[in-house]
């Protein structure tokens, strides 16, 4: 720490820290100084001149957001020639905007006019024309008013600096300038919804909830987004009952003062026509709507006859860590020891070698300290926007971001990356481990039984790699990311990882799914031992399934196995907040559970941290929270210990258990021999789309519009080869399963690989995500 | 079949354009390719008259910027024309701002109109000349009035002189 200088402000004397700028040290103070475009996230711009202040020796007033304190420099922010400047700047300000206050949704909580009312004139001079600016339109998310807008580029320096793609501009100069795409097009970036946020006026105002309610007539509820795996912090707004609205709340160690869009705008889906309001029971092939009584005794009886080896139960792995304890209590008390949330993960040897908690490995915000960090199969970007945002902000501190990936991912800061089809992406790892050693960096002793085939040249990428290792002075971080997790060789791959990580002396970690992955985990390590990991093997002899928030045609790493097993078994009972046609084919109870946000209940995050999300709104209909309707179940079966009164006697369990359960880093047990794949044709990678990874974002709206109609994206060589030419039809097949598709041509894509998006309702026709699929030209006949 | 050859949006760039970015490029450091946008854009400008937006992506595509910070440049300098009606082989301004309308470049404009028979704004059909819009004092008050024809300034205007002047061009 450098020695402290002493300012003084407004004739008090203040020891602050030299090499800032005058803003943060009365911001730190709690001073009031007035400002539009300076943001403390943002860089300096010092354009709006709305921070001017007095000071001592200086002619003119000086903005506080570009003035780096000085020892002894007297300021005032309140002088006459202060507040001079500030009502004159803010008369300027005001030439050109509208006033429209009362038809603006920022009205009530808007920086200007909270800044009008404190520094301005109460008359305005300015008797001539104002200019008028048409509104481009940027998508399902944003509402753009720029007659409104001051100029501030605070949403075109959040472009640059946070989202990673410049997507606004000013475009035009002087009185003529004006903030737009210039081409009408949809923001891309995965954090967009910020620039909401960081406008200070009614420029930038959120779509979806536009015009519901005024900012002084919502309640605003503390708690946790459940869909990113960070558990980024919130703000919920409500207005009779409803949620009108997500914004972010600031934390410095998970999410800081942003949130994704998928956070923000999946609320949407709460509302949707298909949430399940009462219990539902199949009758001769009809639902009927039953009282709880009926639904209840009838799951019951169901239960009774089940016959466990033969059962499973499918949980979502954002349901609160006290519905999956609960989950798994009530079914291992019924004898049934396959439970499973990992329900993309589809490598049999995983479960063996995998630690059973695979979580992040440190804390958010050291992945930002990192020097140097390498992902594996991952795109983080859409997988984790927050940690993605957190490793652009490492690469924007110096760190070296590389790849290997099973495409080229759009990262949206600079990334060495090597992309192979997905049967190769073990042998690029060996390539890569074997390039290391033969240039001095040795294996760990488990990996020297290993045999490494050294198939690809990495030459230049491991150079690179080498380069900024000498550079990272030990901040190393290895990062296995979903589309890893999902590959039938998880086990290798992160066998490989963690000899990666060994050999650069780095920390090895996961980039977990979903919002409670960590928790969902966490839970089965509580099960008793031997029953860990038992994988569950969907054969054509299930007896009961119970799912837990589960959408299999969605959810699942092979949807049409599942699907078809599903109908094959003999009763499934759902505890779900929504209903989807698939569910109505091959369910035989419903029971409706509250989604997030209807209840409370605990989501560990990525790294570990564990955060009580509180119910802000009342449930719909006769919807229930799933911990309850597990209880009235367990006790129904006579489960012992199941007899919680509250959420909090749950929760405050399950605190006890965390001493006897910590997290430790993940240390994988690795695989004694590689897989050594040699198919040959075409391979399938199925990423799940962004906004098709749970059931409530799903079916939220806005985000819905931004999802791309899904196509067969093929290697121009491949297609050609093919004789497959864009937008024309294909039928893809994966064994039974088969669909007509457009052709997409993508150069991003290995040859003889066809990436079709997982998640959406095409790819709930086809079959496995990772694994063959073969192309006809034509659509299906 | 052959083989295919994706498109890129700089494919659109012609020979001389890309050999004018290349020319410029070596003058800055390599990671500071922004800074060839202006000529680049004079380049477009050349060939085609205006800068469409295809060709404005093709320059960010082959600068490797975003598209944004190429339309904020073309938008910012008057220099630069983005509307097709603007293209003409003869782009003519005429300063009309405080010391050339003391001058008497009302009378030039009224005489130049009459003569091409198109107003401020226009193109004569022929698409040899085009009038451009004023924007601010072209900076050559001491030879007041003038104008600025493509790259040319023409200073102490009359009538006969822009007919000499005019009649001159190819
Ligand atoms: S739109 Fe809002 S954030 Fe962007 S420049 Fe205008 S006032 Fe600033
Ligand atoms: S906040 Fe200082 S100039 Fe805008
Ligand atoms: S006013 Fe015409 S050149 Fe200055």
């Amino acid at each position: 720490m450098s020695e402290l200088i002493t300012i003084e402000v407004n004739g008090k004397a203040y020891d602050v820290r030299p090499g800032q700028m005058l803003i943060e040290a009365t911001d730190n103070l709690g001073i009031e100084v007035p400002r539009f475009c300076y943001h403390k996230h943002l860089s300096i711009a010092a354009n709006c001149r709305m921070c001017l202040v007095e000071v001592e020796k200086m002619g003119k007033p000086l903005p506080a957001c570009a003035t780096p304190v000085a020892a002894g420099m007297k300021v005032w922010t309140q002088s006459e020639k202060a507040v001079d400047a500030q009502q004159a700047m803010m008369e300027f300000l005001l030439i050109n905007h509208p006033l429209d206050c009362p038809i603006c949704d920022q009205g009530g909580e808007c920086e200007l006019q909270d800044q009008a009312m404190t520094y301005g004139k109460v008359q305005s001079r300015y008797q001539e024309v104002k200019r008028v600016v048409l509104d481009p339109d940027i998508g399902p998310l944003i509402e753009t008013e720029m007659t409104r807008c001051i100029q501030c580029t605070r949403c075109v320096r959040f472009g640059t600096e946070i989202a990673g793609i410049r997507e606004l501009g000013g475009i035009g100069r002087g009185d003529r300038m004006a903030i737009t795409t210039y081409v009408e097009q949809a923001l891309q970036s995965e954090l967009s919804g910020n620039i909401i946020d960081v406008c200070p006026v009614g420029a930038l105002t959120a779509k979806p909830s536009r015009y519901t309610a005024r900012a002084w007539e919502m309640i605003a509820h503390a708690t946790v987004a459940a869909h990113d795996s960070v558990g980024s912090n919130i703000e919920v707004h409500t207005f009779d009952n409803k949620i009108v609205r997500v914004v972010p709340r600031e934390n410095d160690t998970i999410n800081q003062c942003w949130i994704s869009d998928r956070d923000r705008f999946s609320y949407e889906g709460l509302n949707s026509s298909e949430r399940v309001l009462k219990p539902l029971i199949k009758r001769d092939g009809e639902w009927q709507t039953v009282s709880w009584q009926e639904a209840l005794a009838h799951t019951h009886e169901l239960l009774t006859q089940l016959k466990p080896e033969q059962s499973t139960g499918l949980a979502s792995a954002n349901a609160t860590l006290e519905e999956l304890y609960l989950f798994q209590k009530v079914l291992q008390g019924l004898g049934v020891s396959q439970i499973e949330h990992r329900l993309r993960q589809v490598d049999a040897q995983a479960t063996q070698v995998l630690p059973a908690v695979t979580w992040l490995g440190l804390p958010i915000e050291q992945i930002s300290e990192q020097k140097l960090i390498i992902l594996i199969g991952s795109d983080v970007r859409h997988e984790q926007p927050m940690l993605n945002h957190r490793i652009h902000l490492a690469q924007r501190l110096g760190a070296q971001v590389f790849a290997l990936n099973m495409r080229q991912v759009a990262f949206n800061y600079p990334v060495e990356q090597l992309a192979v089809a997905p049967a190769q992406l073990s042998s690029l790892l060996q390539s890569v481990i074997s390039g290391l050693s033969e240039q001095g960096l040795a294996l760990p002793n488990d990996g020297s039984t290993l045999e490494l085939i050294q198939r690809h040249d990495t030459q230049n990428w491991v150079q690179g790699l080498l380069a900024a290792l000498a550079q990272a002075q030990g901040k190393v971080l290895v990062l296995l990311g979903n589309s890893a997790q999902e590959h039938p060789y998880y086990a290798d791959l992160a066998t490989l990882a963690q000899l990666l990580a060994q050999q650069l002396s780095g920390h090895l970690g996961f980039i977990p799914p979903q919002a409670n992955s960590v928790g969902a985990d966490w839970v089965t390590t509580l099960a008793p031992q031997d029953e860990v990991g038992k994988a569950v093997e969907l054969n054509s002899e299930l007896d009961t399934v119970v799912l837990l928030n589960v959408e299999p045609e969605y959810d699942t790493a092979n949807p049409y196995l599942t699907l078809s097993r599903l109908r094959q078994a003999k009763q499934v009972i759902a505890i779900t907040s929504f209903m989807s046609p698939a569910l109505r084919d091959y369910a035989t109870v419903i029971l409706p559970c509250t989604p997030w946000a209807e209840t409370s209940g605990t989501y560990v995050n990525a790294e570990g941290t564990w955060q009580f999300a509180r119910a802000v709104t009342e449930p719909k209909g006769e919807a229930r929270p799933a911990w309850k309707i597990l209880r009235v179940i367990g006790h129904q079966l006579s489960v012992p210990e199941c007899e919680y009164v509250n959420i909090e006697q749950i929760s405050f369990e399950l605190r006890r258990l965390v001493d006897k359960h910590p997290l430790t880093p993940p240390t994988i047990q690795p695989v004694t021999t590689l897989r050594i794949s040699n198919e040959s044709g075409l391979e399938r990678i199925g990423e799940v789309q962004a906004y098709r990874v749970d059931n409530v974002v799903r079916r939220a709206s806005a985000l819905q519009a931004l999802v791309p109609e899904t196509k067969a994206h093929i290697h121009p060589n491949t297609a050609t080869h093919l004789a497959l030419m864009p937008d024309t039809l294909v039928t893809v097949r994966q064994g039974e399963a088969s669909l007509s598709l457009p052709v997409w041509w993508d150069e991003s894509l290995p040859e003889n690989t066809v990436w079709i998006a997982g998640g959406t309702e095409a790819s709930a026709q086809l079959g496995e995500a990772w694994g063959r699929i073969e192309l006809r030209a034509g659509g299906k006949t | 079949m052959t083989s295919p050859v994706l498109k890129r949006k700089s494919d659109l760039l012609t020979e001389h354009e890309r050999h004018e970015i290349e020319h410029w490029l070596k003058r800055y450091p390599p990671e500071q390719k922004r800074s060839a946008v202006l000529a680049a854009l004079r380049a477009v400008m050349h060939t085609d008259g205006y800068l469409s937006t295809a060709k404005m992506d093709a320059v960010a595509d082959y600068l490797s910027l975003p598209p944004i910070a190429v339309y904020e440049v073309a938008n910012f300098y008057s220099m630069y024309e983005l509307d097709p009606q603007a293209a003409a082989k003869y782009s003519i301004s005429i300063c009309t701002n405080v010391s050339c309308m003391l001058c008497g470049s009302d009378q030039i404009v009224e005489h130049i109109e009459a003569k091409l028979g198109v107003k401020i704004g226009e193109r004569t059909p022929d698409r040899k000349f085009f009038l451009k819009n004023e924007e601010e004092c072209l900076a050559a008050c001491a030879s007041a009035p003038m104008m600025q024809v493509n790259h040319v300034y023409y200073t102490n205007l009359t009538p006969e002189k822009v007919d000499e002047i005019l009649d001159g061009l190819e």
